[in-house]
């Protein structure tokens, strides 16, 4: 489980987070929803010590992350997808895989044959550089990346960006099978609300920088004025 | 076939291959820097030089050549960690004008502190081969086994380096803390360390470097043996690009080449204006030098 005590992050005197506390339920996709500038982005940053908070509190379970360094949370089992995928573009697709399973508990190898066989597509571009990929396939490869060391929990910065409706749905799909499968905790930050809150169990609506809801995703769907308000859902 | 070895020509090319090759290497341990820190390492020809002087007077009391010359490297590797850790470090993140007054001030205090230490007076080092040219049928080739050394090790420490990098886990770990380090650390790569690896393994490359300069014939170990050194080699790794390993190797032969053509056909004060006008041309067709992409990175 991972738990958001009273966070606050600033950027010099501006306040990104105000005081934003929630749970992520074990094994439970919350959706992480809001406009440009919630501070969504900054909330998985700071889960992962990319940013420090002036603060508040972050656990996961028992364990403190506030102070810890991005690689050593990255080794609790904390994969993150950055916003804009995070592949290295100058690595073939293998080499991008061979990087995440650096912190995998088993062989590196076999890590690497599991998400081929998990993702054919990437199979099929082993050689290829990243930078020569579709956005769809670099996105694949971000969450294999992400999976080949075998995380508990699963941050995802934005992963419909600048992919069509057909592929965002398939991203979700995948992402919705692996927590499933994979009894996989995932935070997924999205400005693609009604993709997020399709797959999700939990919602988190955040409005500059603070939590205005905090609710099952189904409660969240079904209320027009969050939806209207902060979500940009109904005209 | 040893008249065609002897040929101006052909002597133009050797001594070209064997000054560039040292010019190659000199880029390479800038690029290893850059790469990794995106510093410009202006104090590596005096560190170079400092941790030789360490290594090699050594000879002095009485030490094997060769255990000299491990000496010298093993100093450079801890010596780059250390100024990595302690001058370069608390740097990140700041203007990038500050690292390179840091490093311009470092160069002046280490060639200052060494002439303290050591004396300016010039020390010649032995060579562990000899410098005296083959013959072939009455022939002169302008080729010693020094020569052929030190072209033979240059090749070989480039070629560990790229493998490394190219083959290696370690390798990868530092391509990825170089070219992404946010993404490197998100998966667990400990990027602080691999940072100050490499400038360990720079500094070592510019130490070897350095005693293969100092062991040439008609030069000799000083605090300033590294001065005009450093400049071909900066401008080699400038020439071929600063992201890119191989652009440093060719880089340094292309100035190699072009420093012994002038000097031998025209007069030696103008190699260095040369080297400098290959500097103008490549940077004007492209920017970033020949063998860095132009193409913008997609993450």
């Amino acid at each position: 489980m991972i738990r958001v005590a009273h966070l606050t992050v600033k950027y010099g005197a501006i306040a990104a987070l105000t005081d934003v506390s929630f749970e992520v339920r074990p094994g439970s996709i919350t959706a992480v929803l809001g406009a440009n500038g919630a501070g969504k982005t900054t909330l998985l940053r700071t889960i992962s010590s990319l940013m420090t908070p002036s603060q508040g509190e972050i656990f996961l379970g028992d364990t403190a992350l506030v102070g810890q360094k991005t690689e050593d949370i990255a080794r609790l089992g904390v994969a993150h997808v950055p916003e804009g995928r995070g592949v290295v573009a100058e690595f073939t697709v293998e080499e991008n895989l061979r990087l995440g399973a650096l912190s995998s508990p088993e062989n590196s190898a076999h890590a690497v044959a599991a998400q081929f066989e998990r993702f054919p597509v990437l199979a099929q571009r082993r050689k290829q550089y990243a930078a020569t990929l579709s956005g769809g396939e670099r996105q694949m490869l971000a969450l294999a990346r992400a999976l080949v060391a075998r995380p508990t929990v699963l941050l995802l910065d934005e992963p419909s960006l600048g992919l069509s409706p057909m592929v965002t749905a398939d991203i979700m799909t995948t992402i919705s099978t692996l927590s499933r499968e994979e009894k996989l905790t995932v935070v997924l930050v999205e400005q693609n609300a009604k993709s997020a809150l399709r797959i999700a169990d939990h919602a988190v609506v955040l409005h500059v920088g603070t939590v205005v809801a905090d609710a099952p995703a189904g409660d969240v769907a079904n209320n027009d004025d969050l939806k209207r308000f902060y979500l940009g859902l109904v005209k | 076939m040893g008249g065609f070895l002897a040929s101006r020509f052909m002597s133009d090319v050797f001594n070209g291959v064997a000054n560039g090759i040292i010019f190659s290497l000199i880029a390479l341990s800038l690029v290893v820097v850059w790469q990794s820190t995106n510093v410009l390492n202006f104090a590596q020809g005096a560190m170079a030089t400092f941790a030789t002087y360490i290594g090699m007077t050594q000879v002095e009391h009485g030490i094997n050549i060769w255990l000299c010359m491990v000496i010298s490297v093993v100093v450079g590797f801890i010596f780059g960690g250390l100024t990595e850790r302690v001058l370069i470090r608390p740097l990140y993140g700041k203007p990038d004008i500050n690292p390179i007054v840091v490093m311009v001030g470092f160069l002046g205090f280490l060639q200052f502190l060494a002439a303290a230490i050591w004396g300016n007076i010039p020390r010649i080092l032995p060579s562990p081969f000899s410098q005296v040219f083959y013959t072939s049928k009455g022939h002169t080739i302008f080729l010693s086994p020094f020569v052929v050394f030190q072209i033979l090790t240059a090749v070989t420490v480039m070629m560990i380096v790229a493998l490394v990098f190219r083959f290696t886990t370690l390798g990868l770990k530092l391509r990825a803390a170089a070219l992404a380090p946010e993404v490197a650390r998100l998966l667990g790569v400990r990027v602080d360390r691999l940072l100050t690896f490499g400038w360990m393994i720079s500094s070592a490359v510019g130490s070897f470097t350095a005693i293969l300069v100092a062991m040439q014939n008609g030069s000799a170990l000083s605090p300033s043996v590294m001065g005009s050194v450093f400049i071909f080699g900066f401008i080699a790794a400038a020439v071929g690009g600063l992201d890119s390993p191989i652009g440093a190797v060719v880089g340094g032969l292309l100035i190699g080449l072009v420093e012994q053509f002038t000097l031998d056909y025209w007069q030696a004060n103008m190699a260095p204006v040369m080297a400098l006008v290959v500097l103008i041309v490549v940077l004007m067709i492209r920017p970033r030098g020949l063998f860095t992409k132009n193409t913008q990175r997609r993450v």
